[in-house]
């Protein structure tokens, strides 16, 4: 992977280096060709009889030049896409590959959309940035200097005039691309608010016609519409002026220079012939010039491009590896020691307030609590998806900061709540557990997980494509084939939050039996809505606003913990769910 | 989710053309002419100048050269006649660009908004068959390359169109054989630019859909970030990043390659051509002059050559905008047939308004009474009758399919009178939400009969009556507004006291409470930083201020914990007294009070009762609570 990532470095450096190089021959084909078209006109046909022979000379010559011009074009055309696709192609992965490193907490910082439109829109605006650059950065100031040496070389006096012009007109050009990208960045964040919000009204099209909100909708977009009119047309309003003032300066060089000219040649004797070079470098120089705003206009947009993606890949995974990690967890046991914890530095209140808890190795926890009472927090320091904001974890008796995390979470095996399925055949999902997986041991977790009855009564069995996000599976399925993925990596911790939530009932009691006898030595935290899902754990935990509540097996907080008694008495008249997928 | 994008010629090109021009005409039709004689008053400047340069040398400088006493005073006339014709091209090009700027941006406004009010009137079918990525690609993608064809591409194949005709005259009446040349140069110059943009048009296709591959791949590990990370799967995502990203590399490159390549060639063929024309030219000249025949002289040469020069850019340019022209033009199709989508059809005519009870009868009234009715103006004349809205929902006999092929439901009869709560139980794909999505048409039913206080549903405005119908959905959606804002959505005249009480009501006065600013916070990216829970209470307290006479919970209840639902069930109960409550659940304690249960398997009611009468006929429904408890 290094070396390949070298080479390309190493061929997109080269490209980028040939690439001005080759733009650089083409100008200078196009400078020589003006002259030597000058020269058929001089010598060839406006002597008296012609000049047949100097004609078909230079007309040859030409050819010729024109023919390196088009294969340099062509080298630069070439080099240019190059340097630009494989500079594009590095960027995404590197932002690809940091976005990998990035912890539970980097995550949540960054929308999945805002990090979408940063590997792909971002890109692409700094990609065509990088090629203009390569092809006309170098290029326009060249022919531009080459032009106003040219320019010079005939005759100071008249050359000052462009001199003065270009450095005028650059301060022009300067000052309204600066007004212009400011007023720009600020558009264009408005624009996103826009799409964002044409996006929220296509997703939630069902709750905006079930309260009869489509006109009501209509008038906020309208509204927002015109804003970002109004402030597109100030911004553009602007750049109206930026033709314009090319054309004035043009036009004024020209009649200066036929005025001041005119007199050089009837006094000074300067020549008809040099004036009309003179004229038409004038012509090149602007042209030029514009080019080069073109540049500039090309790289304002792509600033704010850069900036996004500079946040990206300046985001540094605030969990990291330690220095001399350990690599084997010793057992399946858990200590949390006075820990506090909050998902922002910022935030008010601590999530977990002062945790102490101690699990033994092989013991079966499970973990009751209301809405947003932190279970799925507390679950989730013990693989270190967050750090602890005070106090520590143990695994197996050691901090979990000491472990190497791959290594960790390897052992402390994890079913999300918000769980995802990925495009692929169920073994293949399957295997992101252990990609070494035989069929059989795939067909054992699905046994334990007990997926394999539906599994086997689908057409393809094993090999059926799961689309994305697992949308053709019901719930019920998706989460079983979940479990399954995580039994896998046969961990000596196992956390299901949540997971057996749209399982019937009757069954989740079989995968629990399941666990209890064929993977007895693991450590399992169960998290759950259902008493019934808890009911047999070894020790129940009730989850309070962050808070340990209670603590102990269901028949002793029956009788000492008010809360878990409620949750169980809501239950206990026709406890438990009706079976999604009945069939 | 592919995306589809097609860089061919939209096969009707010339008729989305006239489309796109009409309609920029009907919105800007003075403006666009305006712009026009603009563009010609410029492109006149600007041959004014050429023109210029040869008078300047012949008329005045080469004179002046002969004369001892120069006079400079003609010259002086000149410059100043010349400069007033620069102004006005000064001016012209600035009221272009300024009116363009108007233009585009105003054309575009109106775009998106026809845009969206067409979407927004839509029948939920459109949003079920369409990638909502597609969708999105229309209001940014597609508006973009309209962008680029409004105020770049239109104007300057006018220009060029001008230049083209002006020169091809001039150059006809200086040598008619040396324009024939030029024409065939042209013909070679186009025929490259066809192999290349060709060529190119292919491997930018090859790209849209590498960048829908990599897209793709993105936006599912994205989504799934947290368990690549759980999983340690980061080095495997890599891989199949890296083959994805090297063949977005090669197409972006292949396309680019051809694309940049476009300028070069031409640029050489018109020199090819400019050589060509200089020697035939040369030859002729002399021809003429040695041997009397002919009028072609040097002068006419020396512009001919001009002219041959400015006839092969607007051609390289024109060719050079074909490719933004073909993609503008794709989008606009793309766009077109969302305006021309059918917009949800609507042929009620019962609406519903405030009534208040005069004399025992209904009379309809202006204020908010509390009490509504139904206006039912009858087709046979003038007489209207007033019926009292209570939720009285009767199915008969339905049968439905989200296409004809298919049948979802099957003869499916019920009623719930007003005040009931009936309950849909039964495996996913049963139907059990399609049902709840004929009551409020969302779907139209293909056979028998909705009624909703006697009256057909289809005689009813869908307006009113959604309106008369709280819906909370199996998926939570929450809108980019404070939290206040989101709960007052269910009724926009709703006081603030009114949403506090209808979150109290939700039980979600209190986690809004610890939220940053409260009812104030601003949520975002669909209540992101909310529990699933949360974000269901907050859509509960969404309908509940909505006040409807019928209530829909979809599974509305599924995230929360049992303690939670019981306290906001007690308080929903509160509120749905007297009127008729519809609730789909897998929870068996969500659904066992309710006054009737229907049993749903593979589009057909199986059984139906209530708990106890369920319980006794041990049927399905108690297989199902055995398994519950087993």
């Amino acid at each position: 992977m290094e070396k390949t990532s070298k080479k390309l470095i190493t061929l997109c450096v080269l490209a980028s280096i040939a690439t001005p190089i080759f733009m650089l021959i083409e100008v200078l084909m196009e400078t020589i060709t003006p002259r030597l078209m000058a020269s058929i006109i001089d010598h060839g046909v406006n002597v008296p009889g012609g000049n047949m022979e100097h004609i078909l000379k230079v007309g040859i010559l030409m050819v010729i030049i024109a023919v390196v011009g088009l294969i340099s074009g062509l080298f630069g055309a070439k080099f240019g896409a190059y340097a630009s696709a494989s500079f594009a192609k590095m960027l995404r992965k590197k932002m690809f590959e940091r976005i990998q490193t990035y912890s539970f907490g980097n995550i949540d910082k960054f929308s999945t959309a805002g990090l979408i439109t940063r590997l792909t829109t971002d890109v692409t605006n700094i990609q065509n940035a990088y090629m203009m650059v390569l092809r006309m950065g170098m290029r326009a100031p060249a022919s531009l200097i080459f032009a106003m040496v040219s320019a010079f070389m005939i005759n100071a006096e008249l050359a000052k005039i462009y001199l003065i012009a270009v450095l005028i007109l650059g301060v022009v050009v300067m000052v309204l691309l600066l007004i212009v990208t400011r007023y720009f960045q600020a558009v264009f964040q408005k624009y996103d608010d826009l799409n964002a919000s044409i996006q929220e009204n296509v997703s939630a099209i069902r709750v905006v016609k079930a309260y009869v909100r489509e006109e009501y909708e209509t008038k906020k977009f309208e509204k927002a519409s015109d804003n970002l009119y109004k402030m597109f047309v100030k911004a553009e309003s602007i750049l109206a002026f930026h033709m314009p003032a090319m054309m004035i300066t043009v036009y004024t060089c020209i009649l200066l220079i036929s005025w001041k000219g005119a007199h050089l040649v009837a006094v000074d004797g300067m020549t008809p012939g040099d004036l009309m070079s003179l004229m038409a470098y004038c012509m090149n120089i602007l042209m030029n010039l514009m080019m080069l705003s073109m540049v500039f206009v090309m790289l304002g947009i792509s600033v704010a491009s850069v900036k996004r993606i500079r946040e990206v890949l300046k985001e540094v995974s605030d969990i990291q590896n330690p220095e001399n990690p350990i690599y084997e967890v010793a057992d399946g046991s858990i200590e949390f020691k006075n820990v506090k914890f909050r998902y922002r530095k910022d935030a008010e209140d601590f999530v977990l307030k002062d945790v102490d808890l101690s699990i033994r190795s092989g013991e079966t926890i499970g973990i009751i609590g209301g809405t947003g009472s932190a279970k799925t927090s507390l679950v989730n320091l013990i693989s270190r998806l967050y750090d602890v904001t005070e106090g520590e974890v143990l695994v197996g008796g050691e901090n979990v900061k000491q472990y190497d995390i791959e290594s960790l979470r390897n052992q402390v095996s994890v079913v999300l709540q918000k769980n995802t399925l990925f495009s692929g055949t169920i073994y293949e999902n399957l295997r992101w557990g252990d990609e070494n997986a035989s069929e059989e041991e795939c067909k054992r977790a699905c046994r334990l997980a007990c997926a394999d009855e539906f599994i086997e009564k689908m057409p393809e069995g094993y090999d059926t494509y799961i689309e994305q996000g697992g949308a053709n599976v019901s719930g019920g399925q998706r989460q079983r084939l979940c479990i399954a993925r995580a039994l896998l990596k046969k961990p000596k911790i196992l956390i299901l939050d949540d997971s057996t939530s749209a399982v019937d009932t009757a069954t989740d009691a079989r995968i629990r039996k399941a666990f209890a006898e064929e993977i007895p030595d693991t450590t399992k935290l169960i998290i759950a809505q259902r008493i019934s899902s808890v009911q047999n754990a070894d020790r129940i935990l009730v989850m309070h606003e962050g808070e340990l509540n209670g603590i102990g097996t269901h028949e002793e907080l029956l009788e000492s913990n008010a809360i878990y008694r409620e949750v169980y008495e809501s239950q206990t008249n026709g406890a438990g769910d009706f079976d999604e997928e009945m069939n | 989710m592919k995306r589809k994008m097609k860089m061919q010629p939209p096969k009707n090109a010339g008729k989305l053309l006239k489309r796109l021009l009409g309609l920029l005409m009907k919105h800007y039709g003075v403006a666009m002419v305006i712009v026009a004689i603009c563009i010609i008053i410029n492109a006149l400047a600007s041959v004014q100048g050429t023109m210029f340069m040869q008078v300047l040398i012949d008329d005045f400088i080469l004179p002046l050269m002969e004369s001892q006493q120069p006079d400079y005073e003609p010259l002086l006339r000149e410059i100043i006649r010349v400069a007033i014709f620069y102004g006005l091209g000064v001016i012209a090009s600035y009221a272009y660009h300024r009116i363009m700027v108007n233009v585009t941006q105003g054309m575009l406004k109106v775009f998106r908004d026809e845009m969206f009010r067409k979407m927004e009137q839509l029948p939920i079918k459109y949003f079920d068959t369409k990638a909502h990525g597609d969708i999105m690609s229309m209001y940014t993608n597609d508006t973009d390359t309209l962008r680029q064809m409004i105020s770049q591409a239109i104007p300057q194949l006018f220009s060029s169109i001008i230049t083209v005709i002006s020169t091809t005259v001039c150059m006809l009446i200086l040598n008619v054989p040396l324009t024939i040349l030029t024409f065939v140069m042209v013909g070679v110059m186009l025929f490259f630019s066809g192999i290349i943009g060709k060529n190119s048009s292919k491997y930018f296709v090859a790209q849209q859909k590498d960048i829908g591959s990599l897209n793709g791949y993105i936006e599912e590990m994205m989504e799934g970030q947290k368990v690549v990370k759980v999983f340690c799967h980061e080095d495997a995502n890599m891989q199949e990043f890296n083959r994805r990203n090297d063949q977005l590399f090669d197409s972006a490159y292949r396309a680019n390659q051809y694309a940049n390549s476009m300028g070069p060639v031409n640029a050489q063929i018109g020199n090819i051509s400019y050589v060509l024309c200089a020697i035939v030219g040369g030859l002729l000249a002399i021809a003429g002059e040695l041997f009397g025949f002919g009028s072609f002289t040097l002068g006419g040469l020396a512009s001919f050559l001009n002219f041959n020069k400015s006839f092969n850019m607007p051609i390289n340019q024109i060719s050079m905008q074909m490719n933004s022209i073909i993609m503008a033009l794709a989008g606009a199709e793309r766009i077109f047939n969302l305006l021309d989508e059918e917009p949800e059809a609507d042929e009620g005519y019962v609406t519903l308004v405030n009534a208040k009870r005069e004399n025992g009868k209904l009379v309809p009234c202006k204020e908010r009474t509390g009490l509504w009715a139904w206006e039912h103006k009858h087709q046979n004349g003038e007489e209207t009758t007033y019926v009292e809205l209570k939720g009285d929902v009767v199915f008969d006999e339905v049968d439905f399919g989200y296409s004809d092929e298919k049948m979802v439901l099957h003869n499916v009869s019920l009623f719930a009178q007003p005040g009931q709560k009936i309950a849909f139980v039964g495996s996913t794909g049963a139907g059990k939400t399609t049902i709840t999505n004929l009551i409020n048409r969302f779907y139209d039913i293909q056979d028998g009969k909705i009624r909703y206080d006697g009256i057909n549903v289809n005689k009813i405005k869908k307006a009113d009556l959604r309106r008369s119908l709280g819906i909370v959905l199996q998926d939570t959606h929450l809108f980019t507004m404070s939290v206040r804002e989101n709960i007052r959505y269910g009724r926009l005249d709703a006081t603030d006291e009114e949403v506090i009480a209808a979150a109290k009501l939700a039980n979600a006065d209190g986690f809004i409470r610890r939220l940053p600013q409260g009812y104030d916070t601003i949520l975002t990216g669909d209540g992101a930083n909310l529990s699933q829970g949360q974000r269901q209470l907050l859509a509960i307290a969404r309908a509940a201020i909505a006040d409807p006479p019928v209530l829909i919970l979809d599974e509305a209840t599924s995230s929360i914990d049992t303690r939670t639902e019981r306290l906001v069930q007690d308080g929903m109960d509160k509120l749905m007294k007297g009127r008729t409550t519809f609730v789909i659940a897998h929870r068996l304690s969500t659904i066992q009070n309710s006054d009737c249960i229907m049993v749903l398997e593979q589009g057909r009611i199986i059984e139906r009762g209530n708990h106890e009468e369920l319980l006794e006929a041990k049927g399905k429904y108690y297989q199902l609570h055995a398994g519950a408890h087993a």
